[in-house]
């Protein structure tokens, strides 16, 4: 055999194909000799989005298996949220799922509100949907600039995170925090939004429109990028529901199954505005759906800020909520509510809730259960990164490796949410 | 969403299929139906309520652990049934002692819905329930060795020793 380098380099080029390489069916029989092995990829793997270790076994360059192993960032936060004070336990659940902080807080909020039976003031539920709606445009942009970027358009980072920027100004104007604000409180929001946050979210949402635009004549007509993309990692509707899989994903198949829309909860049924779904369920559906969830979610801000109802941002009920501060220094009651709050808490009902809403990444449904006291005797998020990871082994058997991190950058896991 | 009555229905419904004692109580709390069932039929309630009922759920949205120590039975699992055509959803839970959590007697519902394989294996993992028929039952999150069930409501805060390299003679097993 002659040495690859004796060949001259034009001859060599001319042998190089670019046809696609066809993978096998998913699910072929192995054949006794063919060699599998097992790599290991992660913990700590830039594809990953996260400490998620993948277990592969590979045939060639052919997924044949995919095990998920998980825990690494295990912190045990539902366990610590049963030591805190309701008030206090809205900072845990925060840094659950850490790109989408504002649904955990709502979760945990309204069960908690439901348990506690307290009516939220409209003006209230107005600035929770104009957060969170804002909040999956930031979660979205960082999935589609880190999904970019695994798949080669480095660029779309960092202008997906310019754009990201804009919103996080927008949260530290409002909550005083660019991440994990806790600006949902139990009974309404912390503070009402100051002047000039609606001008600069109007700004936003306009600069965003021409953005999105560009971001997608940037990537759509990336022929590289649709065909990675294309007919890639497709799993039956069927098939995903058995798996529990919700969100965007489940919408790619073609189901229009959203929270918002069929069960709506904070005033969501005040809002008009339309669920994007795909037709195949590939990955590129997958992509699109996030793509035009992100219009939506800006035409509903834009209606939450056009109809933002006047009236008090929390409830006037002291027991649950704090009493506003200039009250401290005139009202005795007012002290002794705010020094019962701060060092006892309120005390909830016995009882149990579970509380689901929609979440950029599917239905995150919060477990409280009360027992009397000032704190909670259980609290528990099914968080949809976590049900939605058990689809990575079916979306990736059967395509090539480099298929695999196409799948879990539009599976779009966080690890905090799925290890908690 | 299942009102009171609709709910007694639900669980005639269940009694006439799968036996006279398969509900202990329906629960209804804040706009939420439960169900409470037998630890050994919980795999037949929700075969019926996803196949047989005469308004099935097609989804099971979660399940759940819980821990109502020191109430008895203390442990607890939950799950959460969804209809997507409906817009209903339904809680059967099943309550038992730790004595039958740990013999194995809760059947796993992975072969109705292998959503269910990530979430039994995480309450195995915290509550130490073990699904009969689940294949593949393991911890999730906590390491493969590690003793107990920490989400139990008599498992500690705390108390898991922080490894640096001053203490770590001082940390039995550390090198193993």
């Amino acid at each position: 055999m002659s040495s690859p380098l004796s060949t001259p380099y034009r001859e060599r080029e001319e042998s190089v194909t670019l046809e696609r390489i066809e993978a096998p069916l998913a699910g072929t029989a192995v054949e006794p000799d063919a060699e599998l092995f097992t790599v290991n990829m992660g913990p700590h793997h830039p594809a990953t989005h996260g400490v998620l270790r993948l277990l592969c076994t590979l045939e060639g360059e052919v997924v044949r298996d995919v095990v998920p192993l998980i825990g690494y960032v295990h912190t045990g936060i539902e366990k610590s949220c049963e030591d805190q004070q309701y008030w206090k336990a809205i900072t845990f659940v925060e840094r659950m799922d850490y790109l989408a902080y504002y649904f955990n807080a709502y979760a945990f909020c309204a069960a908690v509100e439901r348990l506690l039976g307290e009516e939220v003031p409209p003006r209230a539920q107005y600035l929770r949907v104009i957060h969170m709606e804002l909040n999956r445009i930031a979660s979205h942009l960082f999935w589609l600039g880190t999904s970019a970027l695994d798949l080669g358009a480095i660029s779309m980072l960092w202008w997906s995170l310019r754009d990201r920027d804009m919103i996080l100004d927008l949260f530290e104007m409002s909550g005083g925090q660019r991440l994990h604000t806790r600006y949902f409180q139990v009974g309404g929001v912390m503070e009402d939004i100051p002047p000039g946050f609606e001008r600069k979210t109007r700004d936003f949402t306009a600069t965003m429109r021409t953005r999105i635009d560009q971001y997608e004549a940037l990537l759509d007509e990336n022929q590289i990028f649709v065909e990675r993309l294309r007919d890639v990692g497709i799993v039956s509707r069927e098939r995903l529901k058995g798996l529990g899989v919700s969100g965007p994903l489940i919408r790619a198949t073609g189901d229009t199954w959203d929270l918002r829309k069929a069960m709506p909860y904070c005033s969501y049924e005040h809002f008009e505005f339309r669920i994007p779904v795909g037709t195949v369920g590939d990955h590129y559906d997958r992509y699109r759906v996030r793509i035009a969830e992100m219009r939506e979610s800006m035409r509903i801000v834009e209606q939450a800020l056009d109809g933002l109802p006047e009236g008090p941002y929390i409830t006037n009920n002291r027991k649950v909520a704090l009493p506003p501060r200039h009250e401290l220094a005139t009202s005795m009651e007012a002290l002794i509510h705010h020094f019962k709050l701060v060092t006892e808490g309120f005390r909830v009902p016995p009882g149990e809730v579970y509380e689901a809403i929609e979440s950029p990444r599917g239905e995150l449904g919060c477990f409280v259960v009360a027992d009397g006291s000032s704190k909670p005797a259980r609290v528990h998020m099914r968080d949809p990164s976590f049900v939605n990871l058990q689809s990575l082994h079916d979306m990736a058997q059967g395509e090539l490796i480099a298929d695999l991190v196409a799948s879990i950058a539009m599976l779009d896991p966080i690890l905090g949410g799925i290890d908690r | 969403m299942i009102d009171p009555t609709g709910l007694e229905l639900v669980a005639r419904a269940v009694r006439g299929a799968v036996g006279e004692g398969s509900v202990r109580e329906t629960i209804h709390f804040r706009g939420e139906a439960t169900l409470d069932v037998r630890p050994d039929d919980v795999h037949e309630v929700i075969r019926f309520l996803t196949a047989d009922a005469d308004e099935p759920f097609d989804f099971l949205a979660s399940v759940h652990g819980c821990d109502y120590f020191p109430k008895e039975p203390r442990l607890a699992v939950h799950y959460q049934l969804l209809s997507s055509e409906r817009r209903e959803r339904l809680g059967v839970r099943t309550r038992m002692t730790v004595e039958v959590a740990e013999s194995g007697t809760v059947p796993t519902v992975t072969d109705l819905f292998p959503t269910a394989d990530f979430q039994e294996k995480e309450i195995f993992d915290f509550f130490g329930v073990r699904f009969a028929g689940h294949e593949d039952l393991r911890r999730l999150h906590m390491p493969e060795d590690y003793e107990g069930h920490p989400q139990r409501r008599d498992f500690p805060i705390g108390g898991e020793p922080v490894l640096y390299t001053y203490n770590e003679h001082e940390v039995p097993r550390w090198y193993e």
